[in-house]
């Protein structure tokens, strides 16, 4: 099957259609949340609880025999919530500073899970195969209750964000301020922070605990290059975040359901990419352009600047002078004494120059257009 | 005439791990002067301001603002954190940045509007940064970067402001103009306590200055104890500055 047909079909297939909603679902409310632990230099969070809710499910699996999605997900939750708590209470309490924390945590949880599942599947029980798809994830086996648990959290997510919007942003930029203003920074801090795991938890079936908290950063990274509003930030993140989720399923479904984790993660990079050399006030390409633009106009300004000085010294700003005389001066070049004429600063004859009143008036002014410039 | 007390902190005892930051303060600044802290790099300056402010707990001791603790006197307070200490590439405008200094008289839920921008854009003129009410805050300079941040502290219209070292990395033009708010600020009544660290500017900008190292070493008004001798207390060196008399 290919990308295209998977699209064709998706309006008749009940199954695709399912599977793409919740992927678009999860990849928006990754990108909304990846926005604020983006802002708040807690990049690695993310990772830290993701890999932490492995033991989770391995635990809630061993409890009940059954393969449960939610209540797989419920131990998923459980143990990523303890295991941030460890993070925060770490860097608190002691000295470690908190990628210390955070890689403890890491891979102490994650060795732990790992440790569980090689124990489940000695067990002699049919119902273990499967479990080791919370590494890499596979969308296929998203179902509708599974998508509608999504959207659920994800509604109550907005609105929670869209209710606090001012006092997230006010902690995002500024804690102590907040503070001083008379907000409980704590109790805002563990919404978010809350909100950030139930949205990796949701994202384990699809994308896996390796792999997710690309999820969360990447669409943040890529909205961050297009716009500097935080409201715009957030917003593109989750169309990002939506994009990818559905490209990835797409590509992964149609190619012998490879796992969706990795697919999707590639497909969010294209967009950190593309946004990394192309958004226009941030990007790689047009700051080179930009510079470039700018190097080469000072240095046909200084060579003005010379032929300024020399010109000054005739009566006749005009009076034409031999080119050579500019020899000892490393700034300028056939091509830039061209560029000079176009601007028609100067004009050119065979050997010698001869400066022009623009050219002139133009050099007079550079200084004072030079302090504008700071201002 | 007697002067009505602003900021009363008594026994205020501060640590980060085992040595103390701040032991044992006690401190009275009247209202409307404008006091410099002064002391030694690590002698809790700052400390001092965030533990007045409870941005950080102190291991003892008690705040109270005009007469009350300071929990039920926030809204007469303000403050100015270093510049340093926010990311000047998150997402957002200057006029937003001090439309934020209004969140405090809001409260949970409710969002700015229109009187609250009018008071925004009046602090950002009063500043001189009306003309860069939507520049995006990276590309501001440091001075002016500065200056957004007094204009969200005044348009909080507190009683007291609190401001740590605001002339850290300014250009003279933004300093004159800061110092010159300050002063007014004073004029209207206001006590003003600033985080200080050029000596030189001592006498000329503060009327009153609080020595600290640790330990409260002396405070009081700048003409009666801004002097060689407080100064080698607190710097332990013997720190010769010209006052001006």
């Amino acid at each position: 099957m290919s990308i295209s047909e998977y699209f064709q079909l998706l309006t008749n297939d009940y199954t695709l259609r399912t599977i793409t909603l919740g992927t678009a679902v999860l990849g928006a409310i990754c990108g909304m949340l990846g926005s604020f632990a983006v802002l708040r230099k807690q990049s690695l969070l993310g990772d830290a609880i993701s890999h932490a809710a492995l033991p989770g499910i391995a635990i809630a699996f061993l409890i009940t025999g059954a393969k449960d999605t939610n209540i797989l997900l419920l131990g998923a939750l459980v143990s990523g919530l303890i295991g941030t708590f460890w993070i925060k209470g770490m860097t608190t309490k002691t000295h470690l500073k908190s990628d210390t924390a955070l890689g403890l945590v890491l891979s102490l949880f994650f060795g732990f899970g790992m440790l569980l599942l090689t124990f489940i599947q000695k067990q002699p029980n049919a119902n273990q195969a499967g479990l080791d798809k919370y590494l890499f994830g596979q969308a296929a086996t998203l179902v509708e209750s599974d998508v509608n648990l999504m959207i659920i959290v994800t509604s109550i997510a907005l609105f929670i964000m869209v209710l606090f919007w001012k006092e997230f942003k006010l902690l995002l930029f500024d804690a102590d301020y907040t503070k001083t203003l008379g907000f409980n920074t704590r109790f805002i801090d563990i919404l978010i922070t809350f909100f950030i795991v139930l949205a990796i938890v949701l994202g384990l079936q699809t994308v896996g605990v390796v792999l997710m908290s690309a999820m969360l950063l990447a669409p943040a990274a890529a909205a961050r290059q297009w716009t500097n509003k935080l409201s715009v930030m957030v917003f593109l993140a989750a169309i990002f975040g939506a994009f990818s989720g559905v490209f990835g399923t797409a590509i992964s479904a149609s190619q012998n359901n490879l796992s969706t984790g990795p697919v999707i993660v590639l497909v969010a990079s294209v967009f950190v990419l593309v946004s990394f050399i192309f958004s226009p006030g941030r990007g790689l390409l047009f700051r080179e352009l930009r510079f470039r633009r700018n190097r080469n106009d000072l240095q046909l300004k200084k060579t003005l600047q010379l032929m300024f000085g020399i010109a000054q010294t005739h009566e006749n700003i005009s009076h034409p002078h031999a080119i050579k005389i500019l020899n000892n001066f490393q700034g300028f070049t056939k091509k830039s004494l061209r560029e000079m004429e176009e601007k028609e600063w100067i004009t050119l004859n065979k050997q010698e120059w001869a400066m022009t009143e623009k050219g002139f008036n133009e050099a007079e002014n550079l200084f004072n257009k030079q302090l504008e410039v700071n201002e | 005439m007697k002067q009505k007390i602003a900021i009363q902190v008594d026994d205020l005892t501060v640590a980060y791990n085992y040595k103390p930051v701040l032991w044992d303060i006690d401190l009275v600044v009247p209202e409307a002067v404008l006091m410099a802290i002064v002391g030694p790099n690590g002698a809790g300056k700052s400390t001092l301001i965030k533990s007045i402010l409870g941005i950080i707990d102190p291991i003892a001791g008690s705040v109270s603002i005009y007469g009350k603790p300071y929990d039920k006197q926030r809204k007469l307070v303000a403050y100015v954190p270093q510049k340093g200490s926010v990311d000047w590439d998150f997402p957002t405008t200057a006029i937003d940045v001090v439309m934020m200094g209004t969140y405090g008289s809001l409260g949970w839920i409710k969002r700015p509007g229109q009187k609250e921008k009018k008071a925004s854009l009046e602090a950002l003129e009063k500043v001189g940064m009306l003309s860069f009410k939507n520049r995006q805050i990276s590309q501001l300079s440091g001075g002016q970067q500065q200056r957004v941040f007094l204009a969200r502290a005044l348009v909080q219209n507190a009683a007291i402001y609190f401001m740590d070292e605001p002339f850290q990395g300014v250009d003279a033009t933004t300093e004159i103009a800061i110092i010159n708010i300050l002063k007014e600020l004073r004029k209207a009544g206001k006590t003003v306590v600033v985080v200080h660290h050029d000596l030189q500017t001592v006498p000329e900008y503060f009327d009153w200055v609080t020595f600290l190292n640790v330990k409260k070493i002396a405070t009081g008004p700048v003409k009666e104890i801004f002097n060689d001798d407080n100064l080698t207390k607190t710097y332990g060196i013997n720190y010769k500055v010209a006052v001006n008399k």
